[in-house]
């Protein structure tokens, strides 16, 4: 039968066999692409540490940097701070994600629910996270309850408006074969809606990692707690630790860095990417 | 017995620009294993009529009984195949697809997955039974949609032009492969086309209906032994007078 050729027989055969090699390049093509703009920025930074222009308290070399780097790493300080920090991130990360994608869900499935929750979301949600903070810490006081609290409710919103999205987007020509084939409410959610939404949530949960990392960074200040990579960066203000404040800031990278690579991408790739429902 | 009863069925659509007919009072009958060809004009209601029998619209007036009992919103004892190739799910490989039903059933998973590879056969796309429906070409995807339809064994198959979007080549291998496993499985098909040549080589009996808002102008016995010959003159004899019931003015309605 004519027809037995698969769609993609075409881009099988470019991307199968080798599939590095894409693009007629080599493979380390593009871990040199991604890296040409860090060696650009790190160039100038050099270049401009070296001139001494600027005290060199205030701009350290690079050298100066990944040697306080090192140091803090090797005392034990600095793996301290991320693990707090990460432990926040991950805890109020986690309530968002709960939180924020069954308020979504409902917001997508039910009228009455999208008619509560959508001006409530919709005003809450522009508001800097950080001006909430004196709220949360009067209310649940200083420490890590307060700031994982904080934590969760901002980081929440993108993913309610994007898992409201989601939901709204899954084609309804999939619920009606589903129900034709028997399917109740539950299963339709766990099976159609839940997948159906999936490629939107991601970028949900995208999102509100980004965002949760930019309120914990400034909230860790302000509550008060002991350890944690923005107490870190701030607290090296006062003594004028400019290369602390570096070493916090490349920490951070990286672990963003890491989650992305690690986690998001391999998700997508698994499930939204490999079902066609996304490009990679 | 009848198997299929449509009796006075009307549906009227309320949009924001008013009252819209969708059908206007289509009765027919089918008898089981029958295979009925809905044949009709663009907006006529085809689609509309379909999904009152699948249960997702409810008529304004008139009602549907299949095996004697009414219909009252969507069930199991239906098959649906849609013309749209995102109808599949594509989180699920075509085996899975296929599986679906059997699953919301309760079948055990050995058992609903030999099931579905049964019907992945019929429709000879055994071999790509875990290839996911975005590396499958469009004839592909329907094919598994109707092994899909056909796999927790509904006796009722509902299908709402399914080869229309493909090209003329593939539809003409479609159109064969659909009356082998119509001869296989004798379900009771009602299958909606605006093509006379696919009604003539699918239908035992067709019905033609009227332009907007739809109603039943004419029914055609197709009488011809199968497999059927689209190049015989009594095939082109049953064309032409498909033909011309859809082109003659509604004044001179045949019912
Ligand atoms: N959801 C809807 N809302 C309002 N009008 C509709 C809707 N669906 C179909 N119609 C109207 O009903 C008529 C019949 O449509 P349809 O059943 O899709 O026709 P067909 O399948 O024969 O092309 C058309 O005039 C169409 O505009
Ligand atoms: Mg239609």
């Amino acid at each position: 039968m004519a027809d037995n050729v698969p769609a993609t027989t075409a881009g099988a055969l470019r991307t199968a066999p080798g599939a590095t090699t894409g693009r007629g390049g080599a493979w380390w093509r593009t871990p040199v692409r991604t890296a040409i703009p860090f060696v650009v920025v790190f160039g100038l930074w050099e270049f401009v540490a070296r001139l001494g222009i600027f005290p060199k308290r205030l701009f350290p070399t690079l050298e100066e940097v990944a040697q306080t780097f090192v140091e803090l790493t090797a005392r034990g300080i600095l793996p301290h701070h991320v693990f707090e920090t990460v432990l926040r991130l991950i805890a109020g990360f986690a309530l968002a994600a709960l939180v924020g994608i069954a308020i979504g869900v409902m917001m997508g499935r039910s009228r009455r629910a999208e008619d509560i929750f959508l001006p409530l979301v919709s005003i809450c949600a522009p508001i800097p996270g950080i001006a909430y903070a004196p709220l949360f810490l009067l209310w649940f006081g200083l420490g890590d309850f307060s700031t994982i609290l904080l934590v969760g409710f901002v980081s929440a919103f993108p993913i309610i408006f994007n898992t409201w999205t989601g939901v709204k987007a899954v084609k309804e020509i999939w619920v009606r074969a589903a129900h034709s084939m028997g399917a109740d409410d539950r299963r339709l959610f766990r099976k159609v809606i839940l997948p159906g939404a999936l490629p939107y949530m991601l970028t949900g949960l995208r999102l509100g990692l980004a965002q949760a990392w930019r309120i914990l960074v400034g909230v860790e200040i302000l509550a008060a707690v002991p350890w944690g990579l923005g107490w870190m960066i701030f607290g090296a203000r006062e003594f004028l630790n400019t290369d602390v404040m570096l070493a916090g800031i490349v920490a951070i990278g990286i672990i963003g860095f890491i989650l992305e690579k690690f986690v998001f991408e391999r998700l997508e790739r698994y499930t939204v990417v490999r079902w066609g429902m996304m490009t990679a | 017995m009848q198997h299929i009863e449509v009796n006075h069925v009307s549906l009227v659509y309320d949009t924001p620009g008013g009252k819209v007919p969708g059908v206007d009072d289509v009765s027919f009958t089918m008898a089981p294993s029958e295979f009925l060809c809905l044949v009709g004009p663009s907006g006529c209601g085809k689609t509309t009529l379909l999904n009152i029998i699948a249960g997702f619209l409810s008529p304004v007036a008139g009602e549907i009984r299949i095996g004697g009992n009414a219909v009252n919103g969507y069930g199991q004892d239906r098959g649906i195949v849609f013309q749209d190739f995102a109808q599949l799910f594509p989180w699920r490989t075509a085996l899975g697809n296929v599986t679906f039903g059997l699953e919301m059933k309760g079948v055990a998973k050995a058992e609903r997955e030999a099931i579905a590879l049964e019907q992945l056969k019929l429709v000879k796309l055994d071999k790509f039974a875990h290839s996911y429906p975005h590396h499958l070409s469009g004839g592909m995807q329907q094919r598994v949609a109707i092994a899909r339809a056909l796999a927790y064994n509904p006796a009722v198959l509902l299908m709402d032009e399914p080869f229309a979007a493909l090209d003329a080549l593939t539809r003409d291998d479609m159109q064969r492969l659909l009356a082998d496993v119509w001869r296989e499985t004798r379900k009771t098909v009602i299958y909606v086309t605006h093509n006379v040549a696919e009604a003539v080589f699918l239908a035992d009996r067709v019905i033609v209906m009227t332009p907007h808002p739809g109603r039943v102008k004419a029914e055609v016995r197709i009488s011809l032994p199968r497999p059927r010959d689209p190049l015989s003159v009594e095939f082109l004899e049953y064309q032409k007078a498909l033909l011309r019931h859809l082109s003659e003015p509604s004044r001179a309605d045949a019912q």
